[in-house]
């Protein structure tokens, strides 16, 4: 008899535990059913996504937070992580989970345009908002530097032309091949060959080092190429080689990384966006280039040259799609946000002096056309 | 004949061994000094780890505490309903058509005007520079309360803000009179007139609520940055990975240990989930962005897409902890239940996972910390961005909405250049150490309570 009960007790517990079990197996199953569930019904996005590149990032962010302010549309949700890889997502195809904005500061590739067009992403709306200066900068208690193109290109090249011949890059110290620049180690922090500003980088200063010095005519001499294109792409491919004894240090990371490099060696120059610099005014000496102190002003009269425009690329499929996008890129581009007074201009963006035109063409929705 | 014997014992035998215990020969001096040495670089190591562990805490938190101080000023703002409301009829749509631009305006000049009624002397500081101790946050949070309370309209309210990042530096001691003088975004000047306002009880510091609560903000306002957003975004995704992987965890290791045959297939499991728990987490994050968000097609930086990367990322690490638990409970225990009658699955439920449940709880404990502190495979499913907005409730679909998590927050504020932004991530560091501590004891404690030793 007691034995029966035994067995009865013992079943009751069993099949409590049983229940108890199935409860919680049940439970994770029902919430995994509700979670797919609301995700097929949540297919109608109304918040605009952004992504792209990290120089574009703050500017996008101050804009995104002023318009979730003075809009009811949710704030936009702003990614970084490179404008290539941003142009990439772009282009991956339309459709709500794909972005709808990729930030660039570089301009689009005929390559990215074909992915996109093979993605059925076949209209794209090009939006320039402004250019972004790129500074040379030291530490704040070191010396004063006065560089031109062609201090650079005889610091970093990997070669350069010594009395009218190319050789490997002897110098040590600035002052080695310009007496009017400080004697001091030569070390520069270059943006890496991921970074945006690495294009620019090359093309104005290293490029234009390369000129000046006459490095670029004797390698032009000895190019090979079927065609004079061929040639200078040649000789400009020599150009852009960086020296690789330690002199120059290619920095893939952040700026706050170059600057932490920078504080923990102080004979280091780096390379900044102006923006970085006017944050970090207390920290950073600003190199002058050609003669000319880099600002807003003196990147907007083009005195300064190391500038780039920067750009965002637009979904236009997703335009009466997504809540909201079209309000953002025209707000982005009002004289209120990317006009010369505004937020973006005192966070160190160099205002467009064509800005009306391109609140006219985001007013009238002009895809861009093929690149030239 | 005895003494016969006893002389022909050979004298030239070993003479016993005379050395005591006490006595030191060389050899066991060289033994105890192998020791001593031995136990030196153990102390060595020791010492080394903690104090570089040390070094570590202290940056952290000699950065970090002051994000949890912040100066606000406060002063009576009167809400001009002509400027606000030019139609005067109240209407919240009309009213939104002055922006945070017009409120800016409205707030620099009411702070002029104040401490020019107040007589404190601005010398040497423009009124574009008075206007600047306003955090850009302060104009949007007075709009979003006119447009809330319309009636307060014409009213004068005491009202309270956050000063800009560099002030707040001022007073907690980051920025200095040295770092203004070469700082073009403050002026001496400025730090003199932060002084007086300090004296005359305008500006004052305390204790930073919404470091904790407000969502991230822009690279213009660190002063209104906070890790409202992360919490719940990491919130959410714990929630998640919790009612995932711990049925999935246990089940698959209760097959594995109790029910499977031993043969070649489940040798071949056993090394693949070892191999899995060694994979590094991005690789996770490329899994989830092809099943979940190109596949699948859920939406980008949702913490449910997060959840689910973490909960595959975590699982290995917690079948190998169920594992271990249910291998540590001895076979006696399961012998004895058979022996009684009891069918392998009563073994399995009734004694094995009640007694290896403590084992199961501090796995899935530290396989969460674990999880908790992951930035890398959310770099892919977009939840390292800048979102602003609050996601919805649980219940209303909040898990789909967009969110970041705690580390994804020290990550992206690392990388932004106001220098106040150091100092929010170093807070964002402390927040989340101090969860994984919690998260860490709660396992130990667990274990010193329920542990049982066979």
């Amino acid at each position: 008899m007691t034995r029966h009960w035994l067995e009865i007790a013992d079943r009751v517990i069993e099949t409590q535990r049983y229940q108890e079990l199935s409860m919680t197996v049940k439970l994770s199953a029902s919430v995994l059913a509700i979670a797919a569930v609301s995700a097929t019904t949540a297919m109608a996005r109304d918040n605009v996504q952004v992504t792209g590149s990290s120089t574009v990032l703050p500017y996008s962010t101050i804009v995104a937070e002023a318009f979730g302010e003075n809009f009811d549309f949710p704030t936009p949700v702003v990614e970084g992580g490179g404008s290539g890889a941003g142009r990439a997502k772009m282009c991956e195809g339309v459709g709500t989970n794909t972005v709808d904005i990729a930030n660039s500061s570089s301009r689009i590739t005929q390559k990215d345009l074909d992915t996109c067009a093979a993605n059925g992403v076949t209209e794209v709306m090009e939006v320039r908002f402004g250019y972004d200066g790129i500074v040379f900068a030291s530490d704040v208690n070191g010396p004063e530097f006065a560089f031109t193109p062609a201090d650079i290109y005889n610091a970093l090249a990997a070669q350069v032309a010594v009395d009218g011949a190319i050789v490997a890059n002897p110098y040590a110290q600035w002052s080695d091949f310009n007496s009017a620049m400080p004697a001091q180690e030569i070390l520069v922090l270059s943006p890496g060959t991921k970074h945006g500003t690495r294009e620019v980088f090359d093309e104005r200063v290293i490029i234009a080092g390369c000129k000046e010095t006459g490095a670029y005519d004797l390698f032009l001499a000895t190019a090979q190429g079927d065609d004079d294109r061929a040639k200078s792409r040649a000789a400009n491919g020599e150009c852009t080689k960086l020296r690789t004894d330690g002199r120059n240090v290619d920095i893939d990371g952040d700026y706050t990384e170059t600057l932490a490099r920078l504080e923990a060696d102080k004979k280091a120059i780096g390379v900044f966006g102006l923006s970085f610099y006017q944050n970090n005014t207390d920290k950073l000496r600003v190199g002058t280039m050609g003669g000319v102190v880099p600002s807003t002003e003196s990147i907007a009269t083009g005195e300064y040259p190391v500038s780039r425009p920067l750009f965002f690329y637009v979904k236009m499929a997703h335009l009466d799609v997504i809540p909201g996008l079209q309000e953002y890129v025209e707000f982005f581009v009002s004289d209120d946000m990317a006009g010369p007074d505004g937020p973006l201009a005192q966070y160190g963006l160099v205002s467009d002096p064509e800005l009306a035109a391109t609140q006219e063409m985001v007013a009238n929705r002009t895809p861009m056309g093929p690149l030239n | 004949m005895t003494d016969a014997t006893s002389a022909n014992v050979p004298t030239s035998a070993p003479a016993p061994h005379k050395s005591s215990l006490l006595t030191q020969t060389a050899l066991m001096k060289k033994r105890n000094a192998a020791e001593s040495r031995f136990k030196a670089y153990g102390i060595a190591a020791i010492t080394l780890s903690l104090s570089v562990l040390a070094i570590m805490l202290w940056t952290i938190f000699s950065d970090g505490v002051s994000a949890f101080k912040q100066a606000t000023f406060s002063f009576p703002v009167t809400l001009d309903a002509e400027k606000l409301d030019p139609r005067g009829n109240r209407e919240r749509d009309e009213m939104m058509r002055v922006t945070t631009i017009g409120y800016t305006n409205l707030l620099n000049q009411q702070l002029v005007a104040y401490l020019a009624d107040r007589g404190i002397s601005t010398e040497g500081v423009s009124d574009k520079d008075i206007a600047a101790f306003i955090s850009r946050d302060t104009p949007a949070r007075l709009r979003d309360m006119v447009l809330a309370n319309p009636d307060i309209l014409g009213q004068t309210i005491q009202f309270e803000g956050f000063a800009t990042g560099r002030i707040d530096g001022y007073l907690k001691g980051r920025v200095t009179r040295d770092t203004a003088e070469r700082d073009t975004n403050i002026s001496v000047a400025q730090l003199d007139l932060a002084d007086r306002m300090i004296s005359e009880g305008i500006l004052s510091a305390s204790f930073n609520w919404s470091f904790l609560t407000a969502p991230d903000a822009s690279d213009q306002r660190p002063e209104a940055a906070g890790l409202g957003v992360a919490l719940i975004g990491s919130a959410y995704m714990m929630f998640l990975v919790v009612i995932m992987v711990l049925p999935l965890g246990v089940a698959a290791s209760i097959y594995l240990e109790e029910f499977a045959p031993k043969n070649r297939w489940t040798d071949l499991i056993e090394v693949n989930i070892s191999n899995l728990a060694a994979v590094p987490s991005i690789v996770y994050g490329i899994l989830g962005l092809a099943i979940f968000i190109n596949f699948a097609k859920f939406p980008q930086s949702s913490p449910l897409v997060g959840a689910l990367v973490l909960t595959l990322m975590t699982l290995p690490t917690i079948i190998i902890a169920t594992r271990a638990a249910i291998r540590a409970v001895p076979p006696s225990i399961r012998d004895a239940a058979l022996g009684v009658g009891a069918s392998k699955m009563q073994t399995v439920f009734h004694h094995v996972l009640p007694l290896a449940a403590p084992g199961i709880l501090t796995g899935t404990i530290l396989g969460l910390a674990s999880a908790l502190g992951e930035t890398a495979p959310l770099l892919l499913i977009g939840m390292v961005a800048f979102v602003a907005n609050y996601p919805a409730g649980p219940l209303d679909g909040g898990m789909l909405d967009p969110a970041t998590a705690l580390p994804v927050q020290v990550y992206s504020w690392a990388s932004r250049s106001d220098p106040a932004f150091i100092e929010r991530s170093a807070g964002a560091i402390i927040v989340l150490l101090a969860f994984l501590v919690v998260m860490n004891i709660v396992a130990i404690l667990l274990r010193r309570k329920f542990e049982r030793r066979w």
